[in-house]
């Protein structure tokens, strides 16, 4: 994407939080590995190395991919989200064409001061379009700012 | 008129009766099957004694509860929403307040038809189908109500824009009407004699599918055993045998016939279903939008107001476009889930598509528009992934069989990709000063036309195949429909998404719903 220096980076907490999210099934895979190294007699490392690989992939590499990949911009009254690592979408939703906001926030979100903004649409298709990751006083910000453009739109 | 309207109501109690005789209905085969299961087991009529009585106590439940749940129902017209409150041992109170009914739509199936009654469904935008339905009125209070609430509608404008807030809750209503008298045009209706041509060309042969299927599920009904090969050779031993000293000519000459007489079956099929659902086709413009009356059995009475139209679909036959026959669909807002296409000409000539068309505020694309391919990558990348599973397909059959079978996956290369360069050559896309088309499929093409400006959202989304070879799909947000634009150059999908971001920006979401700005005549 040419011009993805437009765009706005997530907040970096949110490189932590998805550390710890997948730090959960690198932590099984490094025991399942140790377990399985230990019953099968052989060369020292053969399912311990790979395992080891694949925890540090999702624990390093995967949350840097992802965060480097996702990012937002509010420019010109239009919301634009991009994502995916793989499979990139790049999505624009004009304020005046957003019914309603949701600021959500799970726990973990909390534990990390974040917060997720999600805008729907009357379209079928992206009826929700939602952005995760963002600091909570932004994602406040973001929602007052596209609510008072679409007062001053209806008015 | 509100004190009048704001006593809570029960439905027609004759609707308690169909609900009634439906149950019946439903009882009945499972009875008879029963009935026939337990009288050809001899000797054990002692069992009718115990089943009579329990048949009889079933029934009696059924329908007091039938009977509850219709006395136990209730309606109020009120001032601002619309309530109903059901429910036996649970009780339910649901309000839906003017603002966000989008319409009401009055719906007969036979039964109630044969009683003079409607359901009146009020749909509201929201997804998932989860609209208010009153089951069942008379036909008079269905009418009543569709004006009541379109009357209550209209009122809004006063007092709406005080909450402001929502867009969609202020911009539901429509302006008063100045026209005293609502006038109806016709502007496209289907005589007998068009319904008949329709059927002709709904050939279907689905009905030779049920039959057989009902012949293999119900086949202990008959006397004998039609899956019983031998028996029939028996059965043709005697005057049969000639056709076996006939020859491979005369047997081929057999299976001849016995396809040509599938296919008076499967227009029977078309005539018969088409006449069922189009009977009576008329499509009428009037004040509140277009309306369409059609059905036999089950009438079907929906309007489709002008503003709310989001974009159009026109479709059309292997055959049928020999002779000029096109159809076309409306993407409405209102509608959701199980009816985002509206049929507003299913079986018309282009003039009589014009015609609608044109007081939709749409238009059909330019002679001089400029049409565009999809990028040449993008067809090559999916021959090739093609390709590729047939090689596998093919290897995996040259391990697994002997024979030289494996060659027939890789035969079925040269057929998809031929269809895949003809499908390349013939679909094609455009984007002109207010409408987005894209056209799809050789021998019956779709012809899809958005409006720019009721978009709602626009996205550019690539696989990682896309990503390498440049190329993305163009989705675009449509209220009650899909619009996506496969194998688009990067670059020119991100040229027309600023286009249509320009054109989508310029109007808010609530003017969309102005009569004022589409409802071009």
């Amino acid at each position: 994407m040419d011009d993805s220096h437009d765009l706005t980076q997530l907040d970096p907490r949110y490189k932590s939080m998805m550390r710890l999210v997948y730090s959960i099934p690198a932590v099984l895979l490094v025991i399942a590995s140790t377990i399985a190294e230990v019953a099968i007699p052989g060369w020292t490392g053969v399912v311990w190395v790979p395992g080891l690989l694949l925890a540090l992939f999702l624990v390093v590499y995967l949350p840097m991919r992802r965060f480097s990949t996702r990012g937002y911009s509010l420019a010109e009254e239009q919301l634009r989200v991009v994502r995916g690592v793989m499979f990139r979408s790049d999505t624009v939703v004009p304020f005046g064409r957003v019914q309603h906001i949701d600021v959500d926030r799970g726990p973990l979100e909390r534990m990390f001061g974040l917060a997720t903004v999600t805008v729907h649409t009357a379209g079928s298709h992206n009826a929700s379009v939602s952005l995760g990751g963002l600091a909570h006083e932004d994602a406040l910000a973001m929602r007052e700012e596209i609510r008072t453009a679409i007062r001053r739109d209806t008015q | 008129m509100t004190g009048e309207a704001a006593a809570p109501r029960r439905t027609n109690p004759m609707s308690f009766a169909v609900r009634a005789v439906g149950l019946l209905a439903q009882l009945v085969v499972p009875v008879v099957l029963g009935g026939v299961a337990i009288l050809n087991r001899e000797g054990d009529a002692g069992f009718l004694a115990f089943a009579v009585p329990i048949l009889i106590v079933v029934i009696l439940l059924n329908v007091l509860v039938a009977y509850l749940q219709w006395a136990r129902l209730t309606y109020t017209i009120g001032e601002s929403d619309v309530r109903v409150e059901s429910g036996v041992l649970s009780r339910s109170a649901r309000s839906v307040p003017y603002d966000r009914i989008q319409d009401v739509s009055l719906e007969q199936k036979l039964l109630p038809r044969l009683f003079g009654l409607v359901e009146v469904k009020f749909e509201t935008g929201a997804g998932g189908g989860d609209d208010l339905t009153l089951a069942y009125l008379s036909e008079a209070e269905g009418e009543r109500l569709r004006e009541l609430v379109r009357d209550r509608k209209d009122d809004e404008p006063a007092r709406a824009p005080v909450l402001s807030g929502a867009p969609f809750v202020a911009s539901a209503e429509m302006p008063k009407e100045t026209k005293p008298a609502p006038q109806a045009e016709t502007v496209f209706a289907m005589d007998t004699g068009r319904i008949l041509t329709f059927g002709l060309f709904e050939f279907s042969l689905a009905v030779v599918a049920v039959l057989f299927g009902a012949a293999q599920q119900l086949d202990f009904l008959l006397p004998f055993d039609p899956w019983d090969v031998d028996g029939w050779q028996q059965q043709l031993a005697g005057p049969g045998q000639w056709l076996a000293g006939l020859g491979p000519v005369a047997k081929a000459a057999g299976i001849a016939l016995a396809i040509a007489a599938l296919v008076p079956v499967g227009i029977a099929t078309g005539v018969i279903r088409t006449a069922l659902r189009e009977w009576d086709f008329r499509l009428e413009r009037t004040p509140k939008g277009l309306r369409r009356r059609r059905g036999l059995l089950t009438r079907t009475d929906l309007v489709m107001p002008l503003h709310r139209v989001q974009a159009l679909r026109m479709e059309t036959g292997f055959i049928r476009r020999r002779f000029g026959w096109h159809a076309l669909k409306i993407v409405s807002l209102a509608s959701d889930s199980e009816g985002a296409n509206h049929d507003a000409v299913p079986f018309g000539t282009l003039p009589e598509i014009d015609r609608v068309i044109g007081l939709t505020g749409f238009h059909r694309p330019a002679e001089d528009v400029t049409w565009l391919r999809a990028t040449p990558r993008y067809f090559i990348d999916r021959v090739v992934g093609a390709g590729i599973a047939l090689a596998i397909l093919a290897i995996v059959a040259a391990i697994a069989v002997e024979e030289p079978l494996w060659i027939l996956p890789l035969l079925a290369i040269v057929p998809i990709a031929g269809l895949g360069w003809w499908r390349w050559k013939r679909d094609r896309r455009a984007l002109d000063q207010d409408q987005v088309y894209n056209r799809i499929g050789s021998l019956a093409p779709k012809l899809s036309i958005a409006s720019r400006v009721k978009l709602q959202s626009v996205e550019i989304a690539q696989g990682p195949i896309a990503r390498w070879r440049g190329y993305a799909t163009l989705h675009l947000g449509l209220a009650g429909g899909k619009f996506r634009i496969k194998g688009v150059p990067l670059a020119q999908a991100e040229d027309w998404r600023a286009h249509i971001c320009r054109s989508m920006a310029g109007t808010d979401f609530s003017r969309l719903l102005d009569t004022k700005g589409s409802a071009a005549a």
